[in-house]
């Protein structure tokens, strides 16, 4: 049965939109006029966009258009169409993190990677839904709706970065920021058939982002193609003195690295991403991209990753530790809701909170409070945190001997909306081959490696090390030309 | 480690956390504290008594954070958000500072 692809549509590549507007075949101003029309078409079908920054977006087409007229060399976003997740900060817009308690906020300043994406001639269309906090697998948990899978709009885009995922897949950009704390670019990215990317912890400034957990959170792009993804990537990373997590190391070009062929490259297949709970036509066709890096002269081996199973557990328990931490600044005080009617301001506290938060927010937070309080640290938090060491460290042995590690993104393909909202645990475990490159810090690229014979999009999670973002593209690029 | 969260515990969970739940979803809490707390019992598998918890990963492939090649900035004032534009988006103030309800009764 073949799902009929309703709102799937290929966006431009980033090359011809540059040389479209280059030669003057069109202006920037007409491409985002463009975008509008299609995402009022497309976007109360998909509920995609939360806001649209309509303005701005057209006053940054028109500093491009005005360029273009010039002759002089554009930058290399010019014109480009993008939507932002909407944890990330864009000045005068809302900023609402998919939850309630942030309703009608309005952020006094922009995100670094806002203000490094206009610098480069990006035009940002609007905000993009996402799970309450970038708290889910599903983008179900948004206060403001689910977002709809493009491809079969009765399933869900994966999450937290669903509207991210689904507006590069449904073509509503050209480009999208997501955020991914324990898969949240990589999982959607492989929901909806485009290209996801966790940079390594450190690569891209987290300056303008509402946080969930701080010690794992990157923010990383998605495109309909691994070169363009890694132009995206090429604009927003490097040292930020706002953030004192940024790394100084020097940011390669990630484009002209992913040109360069896989061949050579060692590639490593961990047997612990292969066993029980793996859809068998996901197995079959990562197999299939297996082959194809084989045939491009890769050289492929097994590696071995033993403690694969304790990632999920430890990853819960870390990530909600530090989220209760996070959230607290949310409190009805300096923004964002205030629950009316309250004598006292520890009433005030808890009522705004109270009704502020969703279900799974509040679910997170008691979890990681009950992780960190009194009699249960050593046993719950601390244990995680050794844990967490031995599979960082159980990565670095693997990487030892090889270059990439290659595994499924997900054990499954798209899931129907509402089939797992009952059960958090089985929510949780949707994220069983992303939680362990969030814990150890490396960076991951997600990259669409062919479908099941239903229609649904299967993706590749090629991982790397630290900091070694261009080796994952390569290997992401030939797998993109096999399965293309 | 497997110890069974009670509605009591999550009462107490919730004060700490500056939550208040209804008692539908105190309910709900404890069946899925306790289905997530039985499922993390499982690192308990491990023996960790050598293992020095990580906090965070910079430390680890020269992300570079926290490996001494980033500095200290200098200690010098320099602009920060304009009050105004912040105040704007508080729930009540008097525009120099940020108004709650009553702390202390007398």
């Amino acid at each position: 049965m073949k799902i009929a692809e309703t709102f799937v549509e290929k966006p431009k590549t980033l090359a011809e939109l540059c040389a479209d507007l280059t030669a003057g075949r069109i202006k920037a101003v007409d491409l985002a006029n463009g975008y509008y029309q299609r995402i009022e078409k497309v976007n109360p079908h998909l509920n995609v966009y939360l806001s649209l920054t309509r303005e701005r977006a057209m006053a940054q087409a028109e500093r491009v258009d005005a360029l273009a007229r010039k002759g002089d060399p554009l930058p290399p976003l010019a014109g480009v169409p993008m939507g932002i997740k909407d944890v990330l900060m864009m000045q005068g817009a809302p900023a609402t993190a998919g939850s309630k308690i942030l309703e009608g906020y309005r952020p006094p300043y922009d995100a670094t990677v806002v203000t490094r994406l206009e610098s480069a001639g990006a035009v940002l269309l609007g905000k993009l839904n996402c799970d309450e906090f970038a708290m889910g697998s599903s983008n179900e948990n948004s206060a403001y709706g689910p977002v709809r899978n493009p491809v079969d709009p009765e399933r869900v885009p994966g999450g937290s970065s669903g509207g991210s995922a689904a507006a590069v897949a449904a073509n509503l950009a050209a480009g999208t920021l997501g955020t991914d704390t324990g898969g949240s670019v990589r999982q959607p990215a492989s929901f909806c058939g485009v290209v996801g990317v966790m940079p390594t912890y450190g690569r891209v400034s987290r300056y303008g982002l509402i946080a969930f957990a701080s010690s794992l959170d990157r923010i990383g792009p998605f495109a309909a193609n691994v070169r363009d993804a890694a132009t995206l990537l090429n604009v927003i990373a490097g040292h930020d003195a706002h953030d004192a997590t940024s790394s100084p190391a020097p940011v390669e070009d990630y484009a002209v690295e992913s040109d360069q062929p896989a061949a050579g490259l060692r590639v490593g297949v961990p047997a612990e991403y292969f066993g029980e709970g793996l859809d068998p036509e996901v197995g079959a066709t990562i197999e299939k991209g297996i082959e194809a890096l084989k045939a491009a002269g890769c050289v492929v081996k097994p590696v071995s990753l033993p403690h694969t199973k304790y990632a999920v557990p430890t990853y819960y328990l870390i990530a909600t530790a530090e989220a209760s931490a996070n959230l607290a600044r949310f409190d009805g005080v300096r923004y964002g809701y205030r629950s009316p009617h309250s004598a006292t301001l520890a009433a005030m506290y808890s009522h705004s909170r109270n009704e502020g938060f969703g279900a799974e927010v509040k679910r997170r937070i008691l979890l990681g409070t009950y992780a960190l309080s009194a009699g249960y640290y050593d046993a719950y938090y601390l244990k995680a945190q050794q844990v967490r060491r031995l599979l960082a460290e159980e990565f670095l042995r693997a990487f030892a001997e090889v270059d990439a590690i290659v595994t499924p993104t997900s054990p499954v393909p798209a899931f129907k909306l509402g089939e797992k909202t009952g059960d958090p645990l089985a929510m949780y475990l949707a994220d069983i081959y992303t939680v362990t490159a969030s814990l150890a810090g490396i960076c991951g690229v997600t990259v669409p490696c062919g479908a099941t014979s239903g229609g649904l999009p299967v993706g590749m999670q090629v991982l790397a090390r630290h900091l070694c973002e261009s080796t994952a593209f390569r290997i992401a690029r030939t797998v993109e030309e096999a399965s293309s | 480690m497997t110890a069974k969260v009670t509605v009591e515990d999550v009462h107490r969970v919730a004060e700490l956390a500056h939550l208040e739940l209804t008692p539908e979803e105190s309910g709900r809490m404890v069946k899925d504290l306790n289905a997530i707390l039985d499922y993390v019992a499982e690192l308990n598998e491990l023996d960790t008594s050598s293992v020095a918890p990580m906090a965070q990963v910079s430390e680890l492939g020269g992300s570079g954070a926290s490996t001494g090649t980033s500095k200290p900035r200098p200690d010098r004032v320099e602009p920060s958000l304009d009050r105004a534009a912040v105040m704007r988006e508080a729930p009540e103030t008097d525009q120099a500072f940020f108004k709650v309800p009553k702390v202390i009764e007398r």
